[in-house]
Formats: C-alpha cells, structure tokens, sequence
C-alpha cells in the first residue's frame, strides 16, 4: 500500500532502507504485520546493535578497568569509545562528563540524591514543571522531603505547554528540573530559554532528555544545563543503558550516590577516597556490552540521520524528526475525523507523539482492540498522573512514532481506531 | 450446572468464533449482563487494584439457599457483583462472575481458571500491570477465603 504521501516521505528519505535494519519489523502480532507505535516507550533496534552486543560477548567479554589481561584490555577501550561517541554526539566538554547509568531514572535518581546533599537545606525549593514523568517527581519528592525542601510546579497551559508567565523562581530556588520533551503530550519545551534564566539565579539545572535523544539534536553545551540525563534504549540502544551528563566542575563538586568497586581511589575502614570521574559515580561493574551496544545505535543514529537541519532557532531537528513529523501531522489529520475525538497536547513544536481520548471510548478498550490487529500503541496514565488530573482525564491512547514507522501504517492504525471505536459504541 | 460446565459452556461459545472481532464483540456483548454492583459498593475500597480500567467488586452471602462442600458440610454460597468502566475489562469480568457466581468458597477457591487461555483471551492473563485479570481472580478468591473462615466460625 504506497500512498501519496509517502512517495512525498521517501524523497531523500528512504524508509524501506531504513525498515530493512530493523529484524523486529518482519514479525507477525496476532497474525497481523507488526505495527510499532510504542517508540517512547521503547524504540526497536537495527541489527547494527544487537550484534554489537552480541559481538561484544562472544569475542572481548571480560570486566572493565582493573584487568591487565587482554580482553579486559580491549573491552575497556570498546566501552571508553562508546563514551567518546556519547560525548561528541551532545557535544560535551570532556568524556568524563559522561556518566553510564542504567537509564534516565537511574541518572535522575542520582541528581536528585547527590544534589540534594550538596544543595537544599531546610526552606530551599526544587522547581519542576507540570508535566514531569513521575521519574522526574519522584526523586526530587524524596529529597525535598529529606531536606525539608519544597517543590514547586511550572503549571502547564491547556495546549500542553509550560506557563513561562508562572514560573515559581524565588531566591530559595536552588535546583530546576525539567523535561525536554514530554513523553506524554510530545510538546518540545523551550528548555534553553528557562536554563538561561535559572543561570543569571544561580539556580543548578537538570534536564530529562529521555523523550528528546532520539528526535532532537542534544547540545549540552548550547543547552546550558548543569546536567542531562537520558536512557539508551529510546534511541534505539539496549535497555538497561544511559547516560548522565554533567559539567565538570559541578560533578567534581557533588557527592558520590552509590558505593562499590570502581568508585573509589582507597579504602580503609575509617575513611574512603573516591575516584576520578566519571567513576566517581559508576560503581559496580557496567552493563558493558549495553554500553557497547549504546555506542553503535548513536553512530548508526549519526550514520543515517546525517540530514541535519535547523527547523527553527531554537531547535536543531534531525532527519529522523522531519520523517517524523510528516507521521505526526499524518496521523492528527487523519484521527481529527473521528468523531468525538481529542487530542490531548496541542503544542506548536512537538515531536511524533500524539495522544488522545475519545468520548465514550476507554483507553484500554481501544489499546486491546489495536493490539489484535498488530498495532502498539500505549494506553494508561504514562507515568504522568499530575498531567492527566489537569487535563481531566484517567489516560489516553498514545502513538509515538520513531524513524521506521510508515504513512500506509498510521493509515492503518487510523483504520483500527476506526474499528474499535464502532465496536465499542 | 457446576462450575466446571460453565467453564466447558463458555469455551464451547467462544469457539463459535474464529475471528478476534466477533470474540472481542460477543464479550462486550457478555459484559452487558454483569449483575452491577450496587451504587453503595461502587466505592473506592472496592476498586481491584492492578487494573488499568477501573474495576469495583463487591461480594456478599446468598441468602437464598446453601450448596454442599466438598466435605459435605452445608455451605453459604456467594454472589459477585461489579462493574468497570472499560467494556472489554467489563466482559472479562461478566465471564468470571458467570462461573464463580452462586458457588461455595471451597469451590472458588479450587477453581483452575484455564478456560480463560482456552477461550482465546489469554493476552489478558499475561503478568502485565495494564491489565488486571489475575488481580480480579485473586481478589475473588480472597472474598472466598474471607466467606469459608467466618461461615467456619459460625457453624
């Protein structure tokens, strides 16, 4: 089925090329063509990377750093390379800026502890926004209530945007953080702008790019974020992999969060001295071959999605985005005929997500119904209770597009919505 | 009927159909004969957790008559009432309560629950947060345990 927009899709981007990287696309699902319309939940994977981590097991496997045999050896500098990818991709300073950890609320979880030792006392305040997956709540929950700290809330406009005009600053704000893009609504949020303003405070800035890496070209540098947290397995790496992000001079400064192997200089039993970074925080044994495996999905990221093009001033959108987009509009115009349905989250910039609810329609119902004619999609709260108390609603249906989905497969899952929604009417 | 005809009753009616669509039709078409719950028990503390849809279940002795236990003692019988506000969920929950419905706590409690997989909605006994069958069985036999231990007492 080739429609005419695809045609419009495939000049200068060939999605049946990229398709064919990805082993996962020619399963069958309830006897149906897979459909994946899950990617913020998790991206699918090219072949490119899960033979990298099988390579990894089946030629170099060995523990990383301390060994001197060779395949320590070598496995160390395959797993420092993938650091050294990680870094020139978000255009950190230095490699030991960047942290492995086992996804973004691993990475958020360690900000959260080890800021909130070196920062909130009691009366200080943590500005989050409105629309903050629980894993950029609830961490900073915990720590305001061990500090005696408060958290306060940029609230969010009924298009699914951050009020700029209610921004809770005051002069006991000592952390801001923040969602680069919303996992729920796909609103791209003008992070760039609030970081600039929470510098001239003297206000430490934590990013979660989970939802961003994989559509949005990262610039820690350009950003101005103190620190950046985001998971492998969304851009499609492994699952179990990530990466904190730090400035230098804040990381040397916070405190270590967890103790072990590879985090210390010396030990004894009165008083223990901590590695350099990045070690400092990546105690334990890695997830090597997931790291190996990170490693080459940015390159292959890189290697295919090397159209990049400023789509405004503000954001550097990647060829993958732009694919993306078309998907997006696709499927907004498409659904918009549906009657009685709504898309929650109607911001100006998004990435491919959308999400909606349809009157007189459950979620889950339309979800199991899609889901016997092949197509995932997601339904329920998205880790985003706060966000769903203000729009008024229990959950939505949301599709979440990545750089293999098709024009003819929003057709069909525009069709199944169709379907389902004539079923349960 | 017993409780293991009802269990063959229902796999005999679902096997009427081949495609997912009549299935998924005919049980939404069982959840509309669900006994509802009673306003007075649609009430947060009835709410099964593990369930993406929202689920109340209320469950009380029949009054009307007694059924014999296993051990041949005389037993109370229990009658499930409910509702949900997702009409897949509500259909899964009509088959439950169809074969669990007018049964001792013993037979309950010894139940396979098998004809689920068997009818073709085995997906929604998979160990996935998002939906909530297991919650509903399990949550059904605890009222059964709950009946056996007082009916126990009072005998």
């Amino acid at each position: 089925m080739s429609t005419k927009a695809d045609t419009v899709v495939k000049k200068g981007y060939n999605v049946e090329e990229i398709r064919a990287q990805f082993p996962i696309l020619k399963e069958l699902v309830n006897g149906k063509p897979l459909v994946y319309f899950d990617n913020a939940a998790t991206s699918q994977k090219p072949r490119r990377v899960i033979k990298a981590e099988s390579a990894y097991y089946a030629t170099i496997n060995a523990n990383v750093h301390r060994g001197v045999h060779t395949l320590s050896t070598k496995a160390t500098e395959a797993q420092e390379a993938a650091r050294e990818t990680i870094r020139k991709h978000i255009n950190a300073k230095h490699a030991h800026e960047v942290i492995f950890t086992s996804g973004t609320t691993a990475g958020i979880n360690l900000a959260a502890m080890s800021l909130g030792q070196l920062l909130l006392k009691k009366g200080d305040e943590v500005v989050i926004s409105g629309m903050e997956h629980h894993s950029n709540i609830v961490p900073w929950q915990l720590a305001c209530e061990w500090h005696g700290a408060k958290l306060k809330l940029i609230p969010i406009t009924d298009s699914g945007e951050w009020d700029l005009k209610q921004v809770p600053f005051s002069d006991k704000t000592r952390i801001l953080a923040i969602s680069h893009v919303s996992n729920t609504l796909g609103t791209i949020n003008p992070v760039k702008e609030l970081i600039a303003e929470a510098r001239k405070r003297g206000i430490i800035t934590v990013v979660d790019g989970a939802q961003a890496i994989a559509h949005l070209n990262v610039d820690v540098q350009d950003l101005g974020c103190d620190l950046y947290a985001f998971s492998g397995h969304k851009a499609y790496g492994p699952t179990g992999t990530g990466v904190l992000y730090g400035r230098e001079e804040l990381l040397e400064r916070m405190p270590p969060w967890q103790g072990g192997g590879e985090m210390i200089d010396t030990v004894t039993l009165e008083k223990s001295t901590w590695a350099r970074l990045p070690f400092k925080f990546e105690a334990g044994t890695p997830h090597i071959a997931g790291i190996i495996g990170l490693g080459e999905a940015i390159r292959w990221m890189e290697d295919y999605d090397f159209a990049f093009a400023k789509a405004s001033a503000e954001q550097c959108k990647s060829a993958f985005a732009a694919h993306e987009h078309l998907l997006l509009e696709h499927a907004s115009k498409e659904l918009l005929t549906i009657d009685g349905l709504r898309i929650i989250g109607t911001a100006k910039e998004k990435v491919g997500v959308i999400s909606f609810v349809i009157d007189g329609v459950h979620h889950y119902d339309l979800g199991t119904l899609l889901d016997q004619q092949g197509i995932a999609v997601r339904t329920g709260h998205h880790c985003t209770q706060p966000l769903m108390d203000h729009f008024g609603v229990s959950g939505t249906t949301r599709a979440s597009f990545a750089c293999f989905n098709t024009i003819a497969e929003v057709d069909a899952m525009v069709d199944g919505v169709k379907k389902g929604v004539n079923m349960l009417r | 009927m017993s409780l293991a005809q009802t269990q063959q009753e229902l796999i005999s009616e679902f096997a009427l159909f081949s495609d997912w669509q009549d299935r998924y039709e005919h049980l939404i078409e069982l959840g509309k004969d669900l006994p509802l719950i009673a306003p007075e028990h649609k009430v947060d503390d009835n709410l099964v957790r593990g369930c993406q849809s929202r689920v109340w279940l209320h469950a009380e002795l029949s009054n009307a008559s007694t059924g014999l236990s296993v051990t041949g003692h005389k037993e109370p019988l229990i009658r499930f009432t409910a509702d949900s506000d997702a009409m897949i969920t509500k259909g899964i929950v009509a088959l439950l309560v169809r074969v669990f419905n007018d049964r001792t706590p013993q037979e309950i409690i010894g139940a396979s629950t098998d004809f689920i997989d068997q009818i073709g909605l085995r997906a929604h006994l998979s160990p996935n947060r998002a939906n909530g069958l297991s919650a509903m069985i399990d949550q059904m036999k605890r009222y059964a345990v709950a009946f056996s231990a007082t009916s126990r007492q009072g005998s």
